[in-house]
């Protein structure tokens, strides 16, 4: 009886036309496993403190379809400038015939859905996503679709970044792709992941990414999120850090109806180095909501958190950040700032950084401030014949310039300055 | 090239411009004076455009263009510029770059061509070298962390590069050393010509012997009520306001 549907069961029902028989049993397995927890779990409510802020009923509330494309020109989407490897996803399956890879010796990247056949991925697949109740996770877990697995061998540095294109097109779409990034010891990889919408109404993206930075490693990932005001995504990733290790993570939000982002980062080793950073920019109605949570679980580590939103119109922006350095990490030094600019009276921002710390030996520091754009400044800055436009894009740059400061990749960086500029040049 | 006529201004609905009038042209330069809390402030910032300030009655005639009608950047595209009492720190944007979007904004302006970057650095050079404002300043931040001395510089480094026709200076030499005074005085002495103006406010006599003043006029509450040459200064100095406003009040 359709009255008996609950939410989930209808969202669950627009998937149920997905068919995962080719994957050989343990991965069946684990979908099995998913779909048993997802029995337990319900959407969060205003009640379900994780996502006070942040009300999914409009995500939710609506029916989505899964739909495979033949072919897209993905040519507005490339960088400029930027010499990487390509790799398109497409609602959430891999378009081999749009991707481009230069082979490099000890780099294996296959879609997720090959990957499945190579025994090393069945250790680490799901091991940071399994019983972690959250309902999104549950469901990206027992149906995701495709996505992208890359592997880079011990000692090996990649030569090129990987970009991945994560595009969806239609009306009312539904994609739930996955990747699995995997750092072996002393590798070096870079890799670069761009959300975008093109001409689709209402889509929903459930995305998620479990990230293995081995012994030594250094692994950046960066997040391009830049959907229309009318598409729905809630992105996980879940990072585990070995010793001596170097993690990363940009994250620059130009857009997006509500956008949530988890970013669970476990430092279980000694002598990491963790970098979040985030900058995001709503616009008209957009929700723009970060989470991220920095758990210490071992001596000697630094991290460092800078996410910096600018809001205009009746834009939301919530950031909760939760670093936890528990008993044994000893000598941690975790800092972290949130800091918004309200461009409007309408514009709002959550923000909320935590700090638990059970070790004595630590330096910690956290803050956030919200503030108007300084009309003062403004004011020195027209009255030297700056146009009110340009000073005010003077001073968003300033604003947001450190925010982004981590990205290594020169073409990325300036393809973001430009975007920064191109919204506040109108 | 400046014909005020009855300006009346408020802020907050309170009267603080109370019907001044002032006429400069080309290659004077007029000193304003006057008690604390008079309004000099308040005319240079309500001449610049500062939104806050309500004009509520007069004119003010720039060049032959209606300066009340223009959006702050466009009176300083057309060529007048304040150098503030208080100049605002903006942390993160750097001096060069802000002054390469002011000099390039300003010859868009008037269809000229943008400065290279070697012309600019160029001007840079030269103009710094005028007010002797170490280089490294001008690479830092806007005003962020400068000392009050060093923002006053920072003022008269500015409207050399910009080379404005009309330039007030809000009580420049306060905070200025000595030596430093002379400094941005030599350099305000040195863009001076025929074609441009210069009103500078200030307390003290001190700085009107460097730059010497064709006019000097008292702004008290809101109103210009003595005019005169450099010789009301040297009397200001001697007796104090008190002898204007028992004037003023009889
Ligand atoms: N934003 C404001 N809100 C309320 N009153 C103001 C504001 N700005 C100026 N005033 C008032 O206007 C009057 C004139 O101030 P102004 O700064 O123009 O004086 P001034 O002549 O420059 O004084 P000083 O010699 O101290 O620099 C003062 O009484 C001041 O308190
Ligand atoms: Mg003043």
């Amino acid at each position: 009886m359709i009255a008996d549907l609950t939410k989930k069961d209808s969202l669950l029902a627009s998937l149920s036309s997905l068919n995962f028989s080719d994957e050989n049993e343990y991965f069946a397995d684990l979908r099995n496993k998913a779909k048993a927890e997802l029995e337990t779990l319900e959407f969060p409510t205003s009640k379900t403190e994780y996502w006070k802020y942040t009300r999914v009923g409009k995500i939710v509330n609506k029916s989505y379809n899964i739909a495979k494309v033949e072919d897209i020109d993905i040519t507005p989407y490339l960088i400029p400038g930027l010499n990487a490897n390509i790799l398109v996803l497409v609602n959430g399956f891999y378009k081999a015939n749009l991707s481009k890879i230069d082979a490099q010796d000890g780099i294996t990247v296959l879609p997720l859905s090959e990957a499945k056949n190579l025994a090393q991925l069945n250790a680490k697949f799901c091991s940071l996503t399994t019983n972690k109740e959250e309902v999104f996770l549950a469901v990206n877990n027992a149906y995701h679709t495709d996505g992208i697995y890359i592997e880079v061998a011990n000692n090996t540095i990649a030569t090129k970044a990987y970009h991945i294109l994560n595009i969806t097109t239609g009306n009312n779409v539904i994609a739930l792709s996955r990747n699995v990034i995997i750092g072996g010891k002393s590798s070096q990889v870079k890799v670069i992941e761009s959300f975008i919408n093109e001409n689709g109404n209402e889509n929903f993206v459930n995305n998620v990414s479990e990230i293995f930075v081995g012994e030594n490693a250094n692994v950046e990932y960066n997040k391009i999120q830049d959907k229309s005001n009318d598409n729905y995504h809630i992105s996980t990733e879940q990072v585990y850090q070995e010793a001596n290790s170097n993690f990363t993570i940009n994250t620059a939000t130009f857009n997006g109806a509500i956008v949530r982002n988890n970013l669970n980062i476990w430092v279980d080793a000694s002598n990491c180095e963790t970098n979040l950073s985030g900058l995001y920019l709503g616009q008209n109605k957009d929700h723009i909501d970060n989470h991220t949570v920095v758990d210490h679980m071992k001596p000697n580590c630094n991290s460092n958190e800078v996410y910096k939103g600018v809001l205009d119109h009746e834009s939301t922006g919530v950031f909760n950040g939760k670093v936890f350095v528990r008993q044994d990490a000893q000598i941690t030094n975790a800092f972290q700032q949130n800091n918004n600019i309200l461009l409007t009276d309408t514009a709002n921002v959550n923000s909320k950084p935590e700090l638990e710390i059970y070790a004595d030996d630590v330096k910690c520091s956290h803050g956030s401030t919200t503030g108007q754009i300084d009309e003062e400044a403004i004011f020195y800055l027209q009255s030297r014949g700056i146009s009110k436009r340009n000073a005010m894009k003077l001073m968003i740059n300033a604003f947001a310039k450190d925010a982004l400061a981590n990205i290594s990749i020169t073409a990325l960086a300036d393809f973001i300055d430009t975007k920064i500029e191109e919204r506040f040049t109108k | 090239m400046l014909s005020i006529k009855n300006l009346h201004a408020s802020i907050q609905d309170k009267e603080i411009l109370k019907g001044i009038n002032l006429e400069v042209k080309a290659g004077e330069v007029h000193a304003i004076m006057g008690p604390n809390g008079s309004g000099k402030s308040t005319l240079s910032n309500v001449l610049a455009g500062r939104e806050e300030y309500e004009v509520t009655e007069g004119s003010v005639d720039f060049e032959g263009a209606d300066l009340l009608d223009l959006a702050p950047e466009d009176r300083a595209k057309e060529g007048l510029f304040l150098a503030f009492q208080y100049p605002v720190e903006i942390p993160g944007v750097s001096n060069i770059n802000f002054l390469k979007t002011a000099i390039n904004e300003k010859r868009e302006y008037h269809k000229q061509e943008p400065a290279t970057a070697k012309e600019f650095l160029g001007m840079v050079k030269e103009k710094s070298a005028l007010v002797e404002l170490d280089s490294k300043l001008a690479s830092r931040s806007v005003n962020e962390g400068f000392s009050g001395g060093e923002k006053k510089r920072n003022e008269i480094f500015q409207m050399a590069m910009l080379e404005p026709k009309l330039s007030i200076l809000d009580e420049t030499d306060s905070g200025l050393d000595i030596d430093a005074l002379r400094i941005v005085a030599n350099g305000v002495n040195k863009l001076k010509s025929e074609n441009n103006a210069t009103v500078v406010i200030t307390h003290y006599q001190r700085l009107l012997d460097y730059i010497v003043p064709d006019f000097v006029h008292v702004l008290y509450n809101g109103k210009i009520v003595k005019s005169g040459t450099k010789e009301l200064a040297l009397e200001l100095e001697e007796k104090g306001y008190d002898w204007i406003k028992e004037e003023v009040n009889a």
